[in-house]
């Protein structure tokens, strides 16, 4: 049996989960075996059901007046005392940062491997599984010897897939026994977001500035841009690191993924660790003094010349 | 307060990464060596840590012998004593890696007392396998919470945040405690002169754990296949704003 975590926020279903049930419902056609899937809290209860549309014959709720926020012992407690009463062959969950995190405690436990961030499965002795690193920049072929196997699924790595001919699901509550030690680690409270602006990951159009920018300052010309296009600013770590923009703004492998519809990136080399962050870009336009930069020829357009006489000209025409 | 970071030597690539013929390592004839942007913010959140509250930092690294490099960076800001894994230069699996940080670990509080805290990037900069940390605290039954871009510590007492959505999720716990940090948490220094200096001269204990296979082994690298673009030159310098402008409307981003 195959056994997927299905991930959710306070009932709100993480959409990579449904990529990671695809990867889990190939294997298990591989296999002819069985797709169960795991949700925990009992928020969970609502998305159960529609999971037989990927092919999931068993859902398995997992409730307890303690599992009604995001708790990662608990929640990887919950997940081992389920594999201990059904015995699957493999637990997938999404390489999400809660994925990556409950599996990571799930694999502690029980003193086996992990594969995190996988884009391929194959079955056999060992699993063999394709892994991202680098952020994206580079692919592992690697063996995965533990049983059961542990993995996890790169975010959009693939597509998530219905099924035309959906299983009739059954739905079982599950009910672990959870100690004062799964609970030291839990969310106590939130800080809601202040909302101004467009957030940077749902913008359409990003503006992003780099070195080249050369100051704080040089930003004004980036903000006025996205102002007038509806989108947001965003930064290389150079940007980030001296100061000029806040890290929240940094795009890349140790910031954030955006996939707008245009992405300019303004005096922006083109590192292989920002170009992970924008590469899903429907379209990207770089401004940059060097023509050889990266960023330009990866680009889909480019300017070549300095951003500070580029963007003021095209500015002044979007105002005209 | 006593800490420990937990740091990993990389490579520092580039636009594009080099493989060795075999596939199983990067070709770093041309390139220099770093940290994880994570970890350098864990290195300084420990020397603030230390500033502020008194106490000593460590530094602890699993890697080749020129993993010394990193080690001495970290106390060129202020770390006071560094521990070095040294490897053969083998690929060590998160599970190997793990153990042989908790066994070096439990030595170094035998002798001088426990952490308070460890710190952890979140993940690796290369192998990424987001689990290092995590078996790591689990190991020694302490506390471990992850993804931290702020952190407050009074009285034994821990705060830390989580972003989630643009906004913050809030934790709690007590030390002794394992962290793992994201890059955002601060902004780390940079050396000054006599720091490296200091640093230079500093011992570096050296322990050689060994090898073995923790079940996920590493067979190949390869570059993912990318869509090749062929770039347009719309132009050069501010004559081309007509042309950037038209393209906008092209594609339909003009509110
Ligand atoms: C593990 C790791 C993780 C990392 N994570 C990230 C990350 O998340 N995000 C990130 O961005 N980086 C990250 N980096 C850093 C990355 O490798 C690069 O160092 C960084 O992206 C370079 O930023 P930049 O392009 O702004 O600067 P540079 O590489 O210095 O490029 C500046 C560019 O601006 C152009 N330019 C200069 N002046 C002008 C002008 N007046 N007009 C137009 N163009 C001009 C230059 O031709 C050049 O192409 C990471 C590095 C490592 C090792």
């Amino acid at each position: 049996m195959i056994l997927t975590f299905i991930e959710h926020d306070r009932g709100k279903l993480n959409e990579s989960s449904l990529e990671a049930l695809t990867l889990a419902r190939r294997l298990a056609d591989d296999m002819a075996s069985r797709l169960e899937v795991a949700l925990i809290g009992a928020e969970a209860r609502a998305l159960a059901e529609p999971l037989a549309a990927y092919g999931a014959v068993r859902a398995h709720l997992v409730e307890h007046a303690w599992l009604d926020d995001y708790a990662p012992d608990a929640w990887a407690a919950s997940l081992a005392q389920l594999m201990a009463a059904t015995s699957p062959d493999v637990v997938v969950a999404a390489g999400s940062e809660r994925g990556n995190e409950v599996m990571a405690r799930l694999a502690a436990r029980l003193d086996l491997p992990l594969a995190s961030n996988c884009t391929e499965v194959a079955t056999g002795q060992p699993f063999r599984v394709t892994r991202v690193r680098w952020g994206g920049s580079l692919l592992e072929e690697a063996h995965l010897k533990g049983s059961p196997a542990l993995l996890t699924v790169a975010e959009h790595a693939l597509a998530a897939e219905s099924i035309s001919k959906p299983p009739e699901i059954d739905v079982r509550p599950f009910v672990p026994t959870l100690t004062e030690e799964d609970m030291r680690v839990r969310v106590v409270r939130r800080v809601e977001p202040e909302r101004e602006g467009v957030s940077l990951t749902d913008a359409r159009v990003v503006v992003a500035g780099g070195r080249g920018v050369g100051s704080a300052e040089g930003f004004a010309a980036l903000e006025e841009l996205a102002g007038l296009l509806g989108g947001a600013v965003a930064a290389s770590r150079v940007a980030t690191n001296n100061g000029w923009r806040p890290h929240a703004d940094q795009v890349g492998q140790t910031g954030a993924r955006v996939a707008p519809d245009l992405y300019i990136a303004c005096g922006i080399s083109g590192a292989i660790q920002h170009w992970v962050g924008c590469k899903a870009a429907k379209h990207i336009l770089a401004i940059n003094t060097d023509p050889e930069a990266p960023m330009v020829t990866k680009a889909d357009y480019a300017i070549i010349g300095d951003l500070h006489e580029v963007l003021p000209a095209i500015i002044q025409k979007l105002k005209s | 307060m006593n800490i420990l970071v937990c740091i990993k030597r990389v490579p520092e690539t580039g636009a594009r990464i080099n493989l060795t013929d075999d596939g199983r390592a990067i070709d770093t004839r041309y390139l220099g060596f770093t940290v994880s942007p994570h970890e350098e913010c864990a290195v300084e959140e420990a020397v603030r840590l230390i500033e502020k509250q008194g106490g000593q930092a460590t530094a602890l690294t699993l890697g080749p012998d020129e993993a010394e490099e990193q080690l001495r960076a970290a106390m060129s800001i202020g770390v006071d004593n560094a521990i070095l894994l040294a490897t053969d230069g083998r690929e060590w699996d998160p599970v190997a890696t793990a153990q042989a940080l908790v066994d070096a670990i439990r030595d170094r509080e035998a002798e001088q007392g426990p952490f308070d805290l460890i710190l952890f990037g979140n993940e690796s900069a290369d192998a990424g396998g987001y689990q290092v940390g995590v078996r790591v605290a689990h190991a020694l039954g302490r506390p471990c919470i992850t993804g931290v871009k702020q952190l407050s510590i009074e009285d034994g007492r821990v705060e830390a945040r989580r972003e989630a959505g643009g906004g913050w999720e809030v934790y709690e716990t007590s030390l002794p405690a394992v962290i793992t940090v994201k890059e955002g948490i601060n902004l780390p220094r940079y050396p000054s002169l006599p720091g490296r200096l200091r640093a230079k001269k500093k011992p570096i204990t050296r322990l050689e754990p060994t090898w073995f296979d923790g079940g996920l082994e590493m067979i190949r690298m390869k570059t993912p296949v990318e869509e090749e673009s062929q770039v347009t030159i719309l132009g050069h310098g501010p004559e081309a704003a007509d042309k950037a402008v038209a393209l906008f409307k092209e594609l339909g981003v003009l509110s």
